[in-house]
């Protein structure tokens, strides 16, 4: 509404400048001799380049194939391996007549994301019932045991599912960590502020798969005998910390730009400390260091493949104990490459989205 | 306001300020920059701390007692130089913040109050922008329709209008006059001299941490007493 109302403001054009698709390659590109070699020299590498890549990947490339043997006799890739593969590869060991639970679970899940990264679904109303409905339907898919499903451990977890619920886990126990962390660092209470520094220091100098080592091999021997935490839970919660440490520190570089006026207003309104952190000051804080947050998201997803260490096969660790296969196993840059795809649909997802609300944010919608 | 004192480090900002001010009383506060001004009024409703002397408002003592600051502050309103509104809300969120949270009041009565205040101070029109997309004069006005949602007894003005242009002041000094005729009780810092003699009950000049002059502003701005308050009034009309 405010912004229509700004743009009606200012109805009247500026004047088009001479342009069009000539003027724009001369300026752009042929400008002076020089740049008109380099324009020259770069264009016929990417064409070289495309060329090969189109060749190898299509023209020479082989779709569907009874057995390894017609892709050797072939130049160009062989996709028929992701044919072949891909159900073990997305779905790593989990029950192959109960991959259909898997595939109804990343529909759930996705249906559920997308809905809360809607503007218009954000209130406490649909929010809360949704995640209730989802995390319920998707527990009762992967493990089972009811309404006539058979129960699969989480020890047969693996691919996709797991990265999606390691990655999302991570990033939902740790970001109210993060932001717990951030705040108080910055907090009056140096009881407060030094238990934060320590932690986030602390875990921040230390590389993941140490944490993990812990969390997996340590922290049981502290447990009270008979008493048992999940492992994939553990793993869960622990790349969240690690994640959080680093979050921790951008949420506090937002904080830090929030001038003290804010804080003022919000005393001398009465406002307690509580109401002023979470109405006033994180608001403006989390808007301001969005860009940097995605940044750390999109690196927790790449984190889910350490749950290796326990054994288990996310999509991309599943993607390497399928490649062992040895009549397949030369055609693993066509499997990488099909991983890597999935990795960047995510990725670019994400990012596309953070950009989408950093706009949203700078016009004022939100 | 007996006796107080207040160091920033080991520099004093105020020496043994004393200062008592009745209920509808409108204080202007003037002095040159640096001479604790701000300080005063900020220490009035805790955003700095005295260190030294005792401070009432409203028979209130300020004191550590958490209860005691609500309690004055809540009959206190604050105005800034630099408006300090939340850029993320709009207009009306502004102002219905206070009194949705800290008063618990419903959000329809809370906003039907923001409106009024709106009006009150010419610009219902903008309830639905942001703040950033107002002008400053605008902006400020909002700002004091802010506080004066939280139905304070007493204002606070710290130069509300010396980051403005000079059309905007007027428009701000306008809502400001109104506000002193509807009997609120105000103490305000400003260079305006043209607005403490048509509005103020008392002048007050203060150097160096130091109250050196307080008068009618008759008496004020014709027959100042000391040399100090001379020489500062000599600077400011000369522009
Ligand atoms: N947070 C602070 N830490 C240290 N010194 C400060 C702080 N705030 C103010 N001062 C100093 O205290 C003195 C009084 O400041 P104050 O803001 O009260 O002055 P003022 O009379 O309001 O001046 P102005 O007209 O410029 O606003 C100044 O010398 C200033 O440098
Ligand atoms: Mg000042």
């Amino acid at each position: 509404m405010a912004r229509s109302e700004i743009l009606e403001h200012h109805a009247e054009l500026p004047p088009v400048l001479a342009s069009g698709p000539w003027r724009w390659m001369h300026r752009h590109f042929f400008s002076s001799v020089g740049q008109t070699f380099l324009t020259i020299v770069v264009a016929a590498i990417t064409i070289r380049t495309l060329w090969f890549l189109l060749q190898w990947a299509v023209l020479d490339a082989v779709w569907v194939a009874s057995g390894p043997q017609a892709c050797r006799d072939a130049a160009g890739a062989c996709w028929a391996v992701i044919v072949e593969k891909h159900r073990p590869i997305l779905f790593g060991m989990y029950p192959y007549d109960q991959h259909w639970r898997l595939v109804l679970m990343i529909v759930i899940y996705l249906t559920t994301v997308i809905a809360s990264l809607t503007p218009a679904c954000w209130k406490r109303s649909i929010l809360i019932p949704m995640w209730i409905a989802a995390v319920t339907a998707i527990t009762v898919l992967m493990f089972g045991g009811v309404f006539g499903l058979p129960y699969v451990p989480t020890s047969e977890w693996g691919g996709l599912p797991l990265t999606i619920i390691l990655f999302t886990g991570s990033v939902l126990f740790g970001m109210p960590i993060a932001v717990l962390l951030a705040l108080g660092r910055r907090s009056p209470l140096p009881v407060a502020r030094g238990l934060s520094v320590v932690f986030i220091e602390s875990l921040r100098g230390v590389p993941l798969i140490t944490i993990l080592f812990v969390a997996v091999n340590i922290f049981p021997l502290f447990l009270p005998a008979g008493m048992e935490v999940n492992k994939l839970l553990r793993i869960t919660l622990s790349i969240a910390v690690f994640f959080a440490c680093y979050q921790a520190e951008v949420i506090r570089g937002g904080l830090q730009a929030i001038p003290r006026g804010q804080y003022e207003a919000a005393a001398s309104l009465n406002m307690t400390y509580w109401q002023t952190t979470l109405r006033i000051i994180l608001p403006q804080a989390l808007r301001i260091c969005l860009p940097a947050m995605t940044n750390h998201i999109i690196a927790a997803m790449k984190n889910t493949s350490f749950v290796i260490i326990i054994g288990l096969f996310d999509i991309l660790t599943a993607t390497t104990a399928v490649m062992q296969d040895p009549l397949w196993r030369q055609f693993y840059i066509e499997a990488y490459l099909f991983v890597a795809l999935i990795y960047l649909v995510f990725g670019l997802a994400l990012s596309m989205y953070a950009r989408r609300v950093e706009s949203w944010v700078a016009v004022g919608r939100i | 306001m007996s006796g107080v004192s207040k160091w920033y480090g080991t520099f004093k900002v105020l020496n043994e300020v004393s200062l008592e001010i009745q209920r509808g009383e409108r204080v202007v506060v003037c002095g040159p920059s640096g001479s604790g001004k701000s300080t005063l009024i900020r220490c009035i409703n805790r955003l700095e701390e005295h260190q030294k002397g005792d401070i009432y408002v409203k028979g209130i003592e300020l004191n550590d007692s958490v209860k005691n600051i609500a309690a004055i502050r809540s009959s206190l309103g604050m105005v800034f130089q630099s408006f300090n509104l939340f850029p993320h809300l709009t207009v009306l969120e502004n102002l219905t913040i206070g009194p949705t949270l800290v008063r618990h009041m419903k959000r329809k009565d809370a906003e039907e109050r923001a409106m009024h205040f709106l009006r009150k101070v010419r610009i219902p029109e903008q309830a639905h922008k942001y703040p950033l997309q107002l002008s400053g004069g605008q902006q400020q006005r909002v700002a004091i329709a802010r506080s004066l949602c939280m139905e304070p007894e007493i204002m606070l003005f710290d130069e509300p209008t010396s980051a403005l242009d000079p059309e905007m002041i007027k428009e701000v000094l306008d809502t400001m006059i109104e506000l002193a005729e509807s009997g609120m009780t105000m103490i305000v810092v400003t260079h305006e001299m043209g607005f403490a003699r048509t509005v103020a009950d008392n002048v007050i000049l203060m150097a160096d941490g130091n109250i050196v002059e307080r008068a009618e502003p008759g008496e004020f701005f014709s027959h100042p007493k000391h040399e100090r308050t001379r020489t500062f009034l000599d600077q400011i009309l000369k522009h």
